[in-house]
């Protein structure tokens, strides 16, 4: 069954996209395809898998398609013409095309990451709400108006826009969505981790020469390389100064270092690159006090440089730190004091507090890890930065 | 992100409403069912409920192994939660719009708050 359902999740995307390649009509093609996931869910555990699953899906969307136009009597005519073409054949550019259309500018972020998740990766909308925490009919309603408003934007499948930065930034806060630490119906729920992970793979092995797709494959690859021992067994968070190395996933290590060395020396250098460098660096160490930090201050400068971000800010103070000194990264910090969104942001009170714990004031250290874990909305994070105040007592 | 929309009741709220006249009632009660349904065709709602007077409320502590329930509050309360709204947003701003279409908040106000996530973090 397990195997069934991916190999529909890897077709469904391609199906629509050929589908709505030969129809237009984006809401429609997509209800058909749905049809089509259904019927084939329903019929090949009993008949068996097709020769050519995905042609399969095509021909019964397609029909399906014709279908749901036939019941519009007006359309009849032309529609009958459409009925007597063979099916479409799947293309190789369509599931890119399709990635860029569900990333529409006209849609809001969480429209995009929805109907990404819907129409490239092929998950039904049970999962997505599940995966989102978010009640069925929210989700639904969400992918319903996303397709309205592609429709009334006029957005067309044969001239999608050609920038991929929404699409790039959909990936990467569909990996992000994934971190949520797991809870007790875990079992049931996508992992989104992975589903970003697969999503980012198949645009890579499609665009090699994207130097921010690569660098975001591996920013992916080295981060998730680091989830078994990111938490304890009580779901505790675990810095990553403190985290068992000899965990971390080396695989996914090594393929992450290969893909940002390779992106590194081929394509022009942009975030999503700095950041997958820096996390190799991190990687890269076996122990933490053998850590290259005056490389990974290098790298963060760059990064503030070309794309600045209050987290960016933060992280280089800390890189600073480790070079020069907690009293360095003090001043640096003062020195941010009259930037309105760092001072309202917990990770400056929680960078202070590691400062100051640094420097030996245990107490100033123990107000400002309390400081953080009152403004932070995650609650693992709330929960180490209290142990953490709780340790300098 | 998610938000939660706080309705209180309290004896600002319950001064204004002595202010109204029924068709502003009326518009009022119509303008929480017409935002509801707004919320729900936008695909932001997670949740929204009106809550029960608070006499209606129980008290519920275990002690010792032991579920113990008790009426109340008896003690006369100034403010209680009357309502909320839980929706999923792109960002605060639209928290804030959202929020802003309240019928509460052209009379009086409503309380805006992040909800906890449970996403971890890198450091």
């Amino acid at each position: 069954m397990g195997d069934l359902t991916s190999l529909l999740r890897e077709c469904a995307p391609q199906a629509l996209a050929a589908v709505v390649r030969r129809h237009g009509d984006f809401e429609a093609c997509e209800d058909a395809v749905q049809e089509a996931l259904i019927a084939a869910a329903q019929q090949w555990p009993s008949t068996g898998v097709p020769e050519h699953p995905r042609n399969w899906l095509i021909t019964v969307a397609s029909r399906r398609r014709v279908e749901l136009l036939r019941n519009e009597t007006a359309r009849r005519r032309r529609e009958e013409t459409v009925w007597r073409e063979p099916a479409p054949q799947p293309r190789g550019d369509d599931e890119l095309a399709l990635l860029l259309l569900c990333c529409h500018p006209a849609l809001s972020v969480p429209a995009q990451i929805t109907l990404t998740l819907r129409a490239v990766g092929g998950l039904t909308t049970a999962e997505i709400a599940r995966a989102l925490l978010l009640p069925e009919a929210t989700v639904g309603q969400r992918i319903s108006r996303a397709k309205q408003r592609i429709r009334d934007a006029g957005a067309r499948f044969d001239r999608p826009a050609s920038d991929l930065t929404a699409v790039r930034h959909v990936l990467y806060l569909i990996f992000n969505e994934g971190y949520t630490a797991s809870s007790g119906d875990a079992l049931n729920r996508v992992d989104l981790t992975r589903e970003a992970i697969r999503l980012t793979r198949q645009l890579h092995r499609r665009l090699p020469g994207d130097g921010e797709v690569a660098g975001l494959l591996a920013l992916m690859l080295l981060t998730d390389a680091r989830r078994p021992s990111r938490t304890g067994p009580d779901g505790a968070l675990i810095p990553l100064a403190e985290q068992d190395r000899r965990r971390w996933d080396r695989s996914a290590i090594d393929e992450g270092v290969a893909i940002i060395t390779a992106a590194l020396a081929h394509a022009p250098i942009g975030p999503f690159q700095l950041q997958a460098a820096i996390a190799a660096v991190h990687d890269e160490a076996t122990r933490v006090e053998d850590t290259d930090w005056e490389q990974i201050l290098l790298l963060y400068g760059l990064l503030h440089a070309l794309h600045p971000n209050p987290i960016v800010t933060l992280n280089r103070i800390v890189a600073l730190a480790m070079v020069d000194g907690p009293r360095a990264g003090l001043a640096a910090l003062d020195r941010t004091a009259a930037d309105p969104v760092l001072a309202k942001h917990h990770r400056t009170a929680a960078v202070r507090a590691h400062l100051l714990e640094m420097t030996g004031d245990h107490a100033g250290a123990r107000d400002h890890y309390r400081r953080a874990a009152r403004l932070t909305l995650s609650i693992p994070e709330q929960r180490y930065l209290e142990s953490r105040a709780a340790r300098l007592r | 992100m998610k938000y939660v929309i706080l309705i209180q009741s309290n004896p600002q709220s319950l001064a204004v409403w002595e202010t109204l006249t029924e068709q502003q009632r009326t518009d009022f009660g119509l303008g929480h069912l017409r935002l509801t349904e707004e919320m729900r065709e936008a695909g932001v709602l997670v949740a929204s409920e009106g809550l029960g007077d608070p006499a209606l409320a129980t008290q519920v502590s275990v002690r010792d192994g032991e579920t113990i329930t008790s009426d109340g509050p008896y003690a006369e309360v100034k403010e209680h939660l009357a309502g909320f709204y839980l929706i999923d947003v792109a960002d605060f701003d639209e928290a804030v719009a959202w929020a802003a279409k309240a019928p509460d908040a052209a009379y009086t106000r409503v309380e805006l708050r992040p909800v906890l996530d449970m996403s971890a973090w890198e450091i």
